[in-house]
């Protein structure tokens, strides 16, 4: 177990890698100077030339990547070219935001998504596997920033009940759990946990009528087990499959949803991103993007690391 | 000779997109110590009976009728606890392919003391004794360090054992055993059966052992039953059968085996495929492939002849002329 957890993390290394190296070509790929955002329109040359100085950008690719990369490695991600603030602080206040609203979301999504599957694939074939499949269909279709303003009209514009933007009083510094701060997350958050609940949903319920037609769920019945029991069989069986889906989708999650976080002023990573890209802040830019790919190489390491846990014929491959 | 399982006028029918009438009209009894070959070809209904024996057939898309009784238990009238009490418990089976049947994330030891701790309540600890204990019944070399083993690093000969270990763990009257050897090679085929044999004798059960493989029946049986088109079309003592098959598809079935047929020649066959069992058969079902059919095989269902003590012959040549009044 121990060995097989060191292979996954001396596979995760190279991939992060050129996630560094990728995100930090492709900005420099997209045409467009960066200096353009922060230069006066009537800047002379040499304001011009001085400022690429400054910023490095005068000198050869790979230099400037290998700077980069070795101040990202003690943790300096440059200052937002836009702002002037250290972009490592941006990052991580954005990213502290939309973890939040990401694991609120998968409380919701998941829980539903892991219910409605479980009693679909049960119910293959009957009314209450028609209704499940239809509400996860629903759950994937429904262009979610359309159903976030619709949920603003109805919960914020005609009930009052809670609040359409932001993320409570004295803006996203000052976040607490209470009543005033958490009723700011619910309208994203249930936004965010609808297309997670359908994908879930859909993958759950297909994976439990597979279990459940194998020859050892027969032979579960066969040696006396009680429904309940047979029920842990099939959700442990279940599980590694599952957990994959699951840890995909709180990475998308966690990649922040530019749309979502539009609609509701939610001071996330993703909003972060969308201001980066338009100010064509290039050090936010990548140093927002070469966090969330580090995010997302984390969590599918430890995905791995509970399916092999869970089912020990993957700790073999 | 008291019967433990007794099964009278047993019907099954699949119903859904295509109804099958799967099992048309079985009688059967399983005395105590006797191992029972079930032999018939693919759809013949042996499966079927099995799992309607532990009522295992989705009830959804099933209408039994009949009678099934085992230890004076009317076993189609079991329900929820009673029934999971006696599965496992009373009668028990193990399965064609052991990859299969069990379960590939739970270690082989946690799954016969799952089964221990269902039927008998004890401790886990306890659970886990006993599990040791039936893996060296079934001689798995090195049991105490197989008990952690999961399922997918046996080999299919000690996958099966460890089927058998768990299947008798609660020390079962009746054993169920649906073609345990087809998955495996010849050599362990073989080991299995002997150890079954072993088995039956040491815990005093009474086996039913379903197969398509002549040998295999031969090898294991005490009786034997020959089913077609979900009926019975022969039953009693394995070597009065062997010697001399009454109804012409066991005839058929003794004639294709491979084993005594002399080199060069062709193997006799039996000419034609099983029967579409959409509807009850209201002749013989096996008429159109009978080599010596006549008119009324193919107009009334053929009577059950009892032709010596104990061998019942589902065919009208064997009620001659004038014994047709039997069924």
């Amino acid at each position: 177990m121990f060995a097989y957890i060191l292979r996954r993390l001396a596979y995760a290394i190279p991939i992060v890698l050129s996630v560094a190296l990728l995100c930090f070509l492709l900005v420099h790929m997209t045409p467009g100077d960066p200096l353009v955002a922060v230069l006066p329109a009537d800047a002379s040359q040499e304001l011009a030339q001085q400022l690429r100085v400054a910023y490095g950008f005068d000198r050869p690719l790979p230099v400037q990547f290998g700077l980069w990369l070795w101040r990202v490695l003690h943790g300096d991600l440059g200052a937002s070219i836009a702002t002037g603030r250290p972009v490592a602080a941006e990052v991580a206040h954005a990213v502290a935001n939309t973890v939040m609203l990401a694991f609120a979301a998968a409380l919701i999504g998941f829980t539903l998504g892991l219910a409605l599957g479980l009693i679909a694939g049960y119910f293959r074939g009957t009314w209450v596997d028609k209704l499940a499949t239809s509400v996860a269909i629903a759950g994937v279709s429904v262009p979610h920033y359309w159903l976030g303003m619709v949920l603003v009209i109805i919960f914020s514009v005609e009930l009052n009940w809670l609040p359409a933007v932001g993320a409570g009083a004295g803006g996203s510094g000052q976040w607490a759990w209470d009543w005033a701060h958490v009723r700011y997350l619910i309208l994203p958050a249930v936004t965010t946990s609808v297309i997670p609940m359908g994908i879930i949903t859909r993958n759950v319920r297909a994976l439990t009528g597979d279990i459940l037609s194998q020859d050892f769920v027969e032979a579960l019945y066969a040696k006396g087990m009680r429904q309940s029991q047979v029920f842990r069989h099939v959700v442990k069986n279940a599980a590694p499959t599952a957990l994959a889906v699951m840890g995909l989708q709180l990475g998308y999650m966690l990649g922040g949803s530019i749309l979502i976080e539009t609609v509701f002023s939610w001071p996330g990573s993703g909003l972060l991103l969308n201001s980066a890209i338009f100010q064509r802040d290039l050090p936010l830019l990548q140093g927002t993007i070469l966090v969330l790919a580090i995010f997302f190489v984390a969590l599918n390491l430890m995905v791995d690391v509970a399916q092999a846990l869970i089912d020990p014929r993957i700790r073999r491959a | 000779m008291s019967a433990l399982v007794e099964i009278s006028d047993l019907h099954v029918r699949f119903v859904g997109e295509r109804t099958v009438h799967a099992i048309n009209g079985v009688d059967l009894t399983l005395n105590a110590g006797e191992t029972l070959g079930l032999l018939g070809e693919s759809g013949s209904g042996k499966s079927v009976t099995l799992r309607a024996l532990l009522r295992l057939l989705p009830k959804r898309r099933t209408v039994i009728s009949g009678s099934i009784r085992v230890l004076d238990q009317d076993v189609l009238a079991l329900d929820g606890e009673a029934l999971s009490r006696f599965r496992g418990r009373t009668v028990s089976m193990i399965f064609q392919e052991p990859a299969l049947a069990l379960d590939p994330v739970y270690s082989i030891g946690s799954q016969i003391a799952e089964t221990v701790m269902r039927h008998e309540g004890c401790s886990r600890a306890a659970a886990d004794q006993r599990a040791l204990e039936m893996l060296n019944v079934v001689r798995i070399p090195s049991a105490k360090s197989r008990l952690a083993a999961y399922p997918h690093e046996l080999s299919g000969g000690m996958r099966q054992r460890a089927m058998i270990a768990l299947a008798l763990s609660c020390k079962p009257k009746i054993l169920l055993a649906d073609e345990p050897t087809t998955a495996l090679d010849a050599t362990v085929q073989i080991q299995i059966l002997l150890l079954l044999r072993e088995l039956q004798r040491e815990f005093g059960m009474s086996v039913i052992f379903v197969t398509h493989d002549i040998g295999v029946a031969v090898e294991i049986s005490d009786r034997l039953a020959v089913m077609y088109g979900g009926q019975i079309v022969e039953q009693g003592a394995l070597r009065d059968i062997i010697r001399a098959p009454s109804h012409p598809y066991t005839r058929g079935l003794l004639g294709s085996n491979a084993h005594a047929a002399p080199k060069g020649q062709r193997l006799e066959t039996i000419p034609g495929a099983p029967p579409v069992l959409d509807a009850v058969p209201r002749a013989c079902p096996f008429a159109a492939r009978c080599a010596v059919v006549e008119q009324r095989c193919n107009l009334q269902p053929p009577p059950v002849v009892e032709i010596a003590d104990g061998r019942l012959t589902r065919c009208f040549l064997a009620a001659g002329q004038d014994a047709s009044a039997m069924n």
